[in-house]
């Protein structure tokens, strides 16, 4: 049962972020979903390459008496969260400057307020 | 080896390196000059698009290309990034360079007056890097980066008029969509690499064993692939996307949303193929019942847009929705052999048909209107009238435009839906008679469009309008003579390229072989 924290915490974490995208009117707030469910795929990430007991997987500076490979986390999948997360600060930051222009168009963050096409 | 094998051996890899390269060029070659600077972009697109000429020539003739970054050795797993070519990647790749190009020669004169027009080209170039990166690479978590280098490029683009607080409020949309549909894809991507620790789509599909996670992979790919693709009920991102863009942006989004729908195609054939005859009859009938609500829904929204762009944004939703259609229809028939190739087969190619006449029609359309509003400044089409005595050629494209997206001979609109009317009539009639009424609609939305804004008196206000300027003519020019091509000599071009491109879809294990020879499912 322990071992399934972290995939509790990760689909916790994507259904917060649903629910702040989907119920929150604050452009802001969506946004901060949106980094919530990149938190908890990130999270799955990181958990599905995991072993127990396992040190990180750097060649150079592993303990001494590490077996090699199974001694060690499996390298993979951290190196799709680091991609991911470098997206993720573009996609951030692409977004909060998108706000900006418009709480200079609007004068509001409310969703309600802005747009409206049929 | 001669030159042209070398191009060809390295034209995966060159056909996404060549507008990354060039992209990141464009903000110092626009320090010399702006002419320059143009004529550098459709030059760096101009190489793009005869390489993937060249490529889609040898890969219809029947050679599935790969392309390895990393370790050659395939016996060593996932060190790797695989790019591979088979027909369908070709066959969205001829599409997406077609469409780059009108688009760039369009844009000369275009968004000839506006600021800041280093960036736009920069991010033009980016976006065609990550559109080509999505149609020719092998790897899940490859697309899922190229997927996000084209949502970040395209929604810069759409919020291009920043001073319109419409377009930044339709870029806001769009990205929060897509990143919430790359988010999804992720995730399904960790789904099946936890299971079968593989990230290419060949190993995948050699192994796939549709278990309980993999339905719930298949289902978020799906939802979240149609979410950038627009397909009805995920739609309300794209006309505000495709209404707010400059014209010369909104064609090159088409062959973005087209990559998406490129994706669920190879989710569903080649990803899941082996596990096919578990799925296809319910996936298939999902993808027709989609593909009917997003036609209906699409030419009923047309109707009462009264913004010409947002109006042809609907009529582009709709179209989606007989590709959907067609390809539905044939994923439904997929385990059954025998109707499989009396229906199936004309289905797909109708589908496959299809999207490039829907990426042609709809883009001329998009063309048209975006010369209206560079002659007129003008959007909505209560205030137009009686632009036929003041632009006489982007009348006559209009017409080309509005016969061959409503289907009627001698255009290429015709040719395919056609092939669907009758393959999807065999399966069920109520199918087609859904698919002729909103042909029928689109003629209805689309001659109100004629009568309203190019008939009629002639208005005081647009009495100095003028012809659009050359290059724009020319862009249009192309599409519209290829359109005329395409539909006088349907034959030719399903024997030479659709063909070979539902080949491709349905034998899956040519695919799946390319990269495992030991591979033995499959038909």
């Amino acid at each position: 049962m322990i071992f399934n924290f972290p995939f509790i915490a990760v689909i916790a974490l994507i259904i917060i972020g649903l629910y702040a995208m989907v119920f929150r009117k604050n452009l802001i707030k969506m946004v901060i979903g949106i980094t919530i469910i990149q938190s908890g795929v990130n999270l799955f990430l990181i958990t599905l390459g995991y072993r127990e007991g396992s040190v990180a997987p750097i060649f150079t500076s592993l303990p001494s008496g590490t077996e090699i490979p199974q001694g060690m986390a499996f390298p993979v999948p951290q190196a799709l969260t680091l991609t991911s997360i470098v997206i993720g600060v573009a996609v951030l930051a692409l977004m909060l400057s998108l706000i900006i222009h418009i709480y200079r168009h609007y004068g509001t963050l409310d969703v309600r307020k802005i747009g409206g096409e049929k | 080896m001669s030159f042209i094998d070398f191009l060809l051996q390295h034209s995966p890899a060159l056909i996404v390196a060549i507008p990354l390269l060039g992209a990141f060029l464009t903000p110092l070659i626009s320090k010399i000059n702006n002419r320059v600077r143009n004529v550098f972009v459709i030059l760096i697109i101009l190489i793009t698009t005869i390489l993937v000429m060249l490529l889609a020539s040898d890969v219809f003739s029947g050679n599935i290309h790969t392309y390895v970054f990393g370790s050659q050795d395939l016996t060593v797993p996932l060190v790797r990034i695989l790019f591979e070519v088979d027909a369908m990647s070709a066959f969205m790749a001829i599409i997406g360079s077609i469409l780059l190009l009108v688009s760039v020669i369009y844009s000369w004169s275009f968004i000839d007056e506006n600021s800041g027009l280093d960036k736009y080209y920069t991010l033009v170039l980016l976006l065609a890097a990550g559109m080509f990166g999505m149609m020719l690479t092998g790897d899940m978590f490859n697309f899922f980066v190229f997927l996000e280098i084209t949502s970040i490029a395209s929604c810069a683009l759409i919020a291009f008029w920043t001073n319109k607080g419409k377009a930044v409020e339709a870029a806001f949309k769009y990205i929060v969509i897509s990143s919430l549909a790359a988010l999804f894809i992720l995730f399904s991507i960790a789904l099946l690499y936890g299971q079968y620790n593989a990230l290419n789509i060949a190993v995948l599909g050699s192994v796939i064993q549709f278990s309980y996670l993999d339905k719930i992979a298949l289902v978020l790919l799906i939802a979240a692939l149609a979410m950038k693709a627009g397909i009805v009920p995920m739609h309300m991102w794209l006309p505000d996307a495709y209404g707010r863009a400059p014209a010369s942006v909104t064609i090159i989004l088409i062959g973005a949303t087209q990559a998406s729908l490129y994706g669920v195609f190879r989710v569903c054939f080649t990803l899941y193929g082996n596990t096919i005859n578990l799925s296809s009859a319910s996936i298939g009938w999902i993808i027709v019942l989609l593909g009917l609500i997003t036609m209906l829904i699409g030419v009923a929204m047309a109707l009462i847009q009264s913004d010409f762009k947002r109006l042809i944004a609907f009529s582009a939703v709709a179209e989606i929705g007989f590709i959907f259609l067609g390809i539905g229809t044939g994923l439904t028939l997929f385990a059954n052999n025998q109707m499989f190739g009396l229906i199936g087969t004309t289905a797909m190619s109708g589908g496959i048909f299809h999207i490039i006449n829907d990426s042609l029609d709809v883009g001329l359309l998009f063309l048209v209107a975006g010369a209206v509003y560079y002659a007129t400044k003008e959007t909505s089409l209560d205030k137009m009238g009686g632009l036929a005595r003041h632009m006489k050629y982007t009348t006559i494209f209009f017409i080309i435009g509005l016969l061959a997206i409503s289907g009627i001979p001698p255009m290429n609109g015709f040719a395919s839906k056609l092939l669907i009317y009758e393959s999807t009539f065999q399966l069920n009639p109520i199918l087609s008679i859904v698919a002729i009424l909103s042909s029928i609609m689109l003629l209805a939305v689309f001659v109100k469009v004629f009568h309203s804004a190019f008939l009629g008196p002639a208005l005081p206000k647009f009495n100095g309008v003028k012809e659009v300027p050359k290059t724009m003519l020319f862009a249009m020019g192309i599409i519209a003579s290829i359109i005329i091509i395409f539909g006088l000599f349907p034959d030719l071009v399903i024997n030479n390229i659709v063909d070979p491109a539902v080949n491709a879809l349905i034998n899956y294990s040519d695919y799946i072989r390319e990269v495992i020879p030991t591979f033995t499912g499959g038909f």
